[in-house]
């Protein structure tokens, strides 16, 4: 192999880093002394066991969850001690998709869509109606879907309401909690496309938690793994598979035996 | 080896750690009622002052008070109803014997809008209201509205606590006024239907022992049981645990909580107003 072939191009400077993360629930230490840096532009999956911590991470830094220790810079602002009008304002950056999708019951799917614009932006019903619709449209759905009820539709459907929802307010970030996870692979790979086109057209970074390998390899541009609350290994998403990491080989390989099962059995 | 088992036997047997555990347990339940109350008092201040800072979201006020308050009318107003018509009845059993019929007018007002209207109104929208607001919140927390709202960069406090707070603090004192008239409308129709008084004489009675501050402090009390339901309500619908066992505990404490704090508050009110 030659030098040039191995050649890593530089990461982009970090739109999100986080520097010695801690949080604990009673005497479970859910995150230690965590550290990542998401790359501006881009889209970073995080992978790892359930109950790893990839959830809280994501809490900490959208400031649902607030870490007992370490820093967490968004635009290289330190956003640990925000108050919360400048949480909300900071809010306006980011948009996520919920595993659940988190869809509201009482309103209808435009006005789910329309939500951060009408009562986060105070854009006029009108207006954010017509938004609304290009977003649903964009997901794939039929404009008739627009006047249902979340109740009234299949859990793809609800994701893809959530995405379109999530990307309504152009953010600058947009985060995926297991955006596959309960979906057939048809479906996910739908949603994977979906991520990647919204992304893409948004030039937005991306920063994802999944245990779905197959939705790694399509969406990520670079790979992290959490285990036991810290990040044992990143990289780009090509080295994911000679990455030399125990670890790694054993989740994106699915194995019984390894590191992983010997520090939980 | 049986001299561990005897020094086990003996610790667990020895009336010091049996004391130190009993002091352990109580300061370990006091400790946990404080934090319970400094998390309640932390949640109440920040539903209070987001009911009275923008944004406002009048759209979902206006649901709420549709719900909260038209939607109590038929429980409020059944149970005023029938509270009165059996207030009727027993007083006259109980006064019959003293030969003081006449005072069944003025028992029956006083009662319906001094204690039996607001406390009863209080207690059906607990049941009512105070689950509903429990059970709803709590499902968007299990779900995770809740923090959609925020991701949305909207409040959860003003845009679900506020409305429900303000619609149940304003509502219940319009349904304890109207449950007032219906309860003095079914003693009435007891007492001049079933007991043979004149009606004239009746309303006479009546108009004669109200007084403004028997209608003031019911709806003062309206209003307190109103802010206490929708506070127990949000509280442990927001701090709702996990899955639908977790829902099901904040929609009974809720109703629970709310219950007793109307039955201590309404004792302290009618002893500031009438003591």
């Amino acid at each position: 192999m030659t030098q040039a072939a191995i050649k890593i191009e530089p990461e982009p400077k970090a739109k999100i880093s986080l520097r010695g993360v801690s949080k604990a629930f009673g005497s479970n230490h859910v995150l230690s002394n965590l550290d990542l840096d998401v790359p501006e532009g881009k889209s970073l999956v995080v992978i790892g066991s359930s109950g790893t911590g990839k959830s809280v991470m994501l809490k900490c830094i959208l400031g649902l969850m607030t870490p007992d220790s370490g820093s967490i810079l968004i635009d290289e602002e330190e956003t640990t001690k925000f108050s919360i009008k400048q949480r909300s304002q900071l809010m306006h950056k980011f948009g996520m998709l919920f595993q659940g999708a988190a869809l509201f019951d009482s309103l209808r799917i435009w006005e789910n869509v329309a939500f951060g614009l009408v009562q986060g932006q105070g854009m006029n019903k009108k207006e954010a109606r017509k938004i609304a619709i290009e977003k649903i449209k964009a997901v794939g759905l039929k404009e008739d879907v627009a006047n249902l009820y979340p109740a009234e539709l299949s859990g793809g459907m609800q994701k893809r309401v959530g995405l379109a929802r999530a990307v309504a307010t152009s953010p600058e970030v947009i985060f995926f909690d297991e955006p596959t996870t309960g979906l057939d692979p048809i479906m996910a790979d739908v949603i994977n496309n979906l991520i990647i086109d919204s992304v893409q057209g948004l030039g937005a970074t991306a920063l994802t938690i999944t245990h779905d390998m197959a939705s790694v390899r399509k969406i990520a541009d670079y790979v992290a793994m959490i285990w036991e609350g810290k990040i044992v290994w990143k990289g780009p998403v090509d080295t994911l598979d000679h990455s030399g990491n125990e670890y790694v080989e054993q989740f994106i390989h699915g194995r019984a035996e390894g590191p992983i099962t010997r520090r939980i059995l | 080896m049986s001299q561990v088992t005897t020094q086990t036997k003996h610790s667990r047997f020895n009336p010091l750690t049996i004391i130190l555990d009993i002091f352990g347990n109580i300061g370990a339940g006091t400790l946990n009622f404080l934090a319970a109350l400094g998390r309640l008092t932390d949640f109440t201040y920040r539903s209070v002052k987001n009911c009275f800072l923008p944004p406002f979201f009048p759209a979902q006020l206006g649901r709420q008070l549709i719900d909260i308050g038209y939607f109590s009318l038929p429980v409020v107003g059944l149970t005023a109803l029938f509270t009165g018509m059996v207030l009727a009845l027993q007083s006259y059993t109980g006064m019959a014997r003293f030969n003081a019929e006449s005072a069944i007018a003025g028992v029956v007002v006083l009662s319906v809008t001094r204690e039996l209207a607001p406390v009863l109104a209080g207690l059906m929208v607990a049941g009512r209201v105070g689950a509903a607001i429990a059970a709803e919140i709590g499902t968007m927390r299990v779900t995770e509205q809740i923090d959609a709202l925020r991701t949305l960069s909207v409040n959860p406090y003003k845009y679900l606590i506020a409305p429900r707070v303000i619609a149940a603090t304003f509502m219940l004192p319009v349904l304890v006024l109207i449950g007032d008239i219906i309860g003095v409308f079914g003693g009435y129709l007891v007492s001049v239907y079933n007991l043979g008084f004149s009606p004239g004489p009746y309303m006479e009675q009546t108009w004669k022992t109200l007084e403004d501050i028997d209608v003031i402090s019911g709806l003062v009390k309206a209003a307190v049981f109103g802010f206490i339901v929708s506070i127990m309500g949000c509280y442990h619908g927001f701090n709702s645990g996990r899955g639908a066992q977790g829902v099901g505990a904040a929609t009974t404490n809720a109703v629970v909580s709310a219950s007793i704090l109307i039955l201590i508050f309404n004792y302290i009110i009618t002893q500031i107003f009438f003591s």
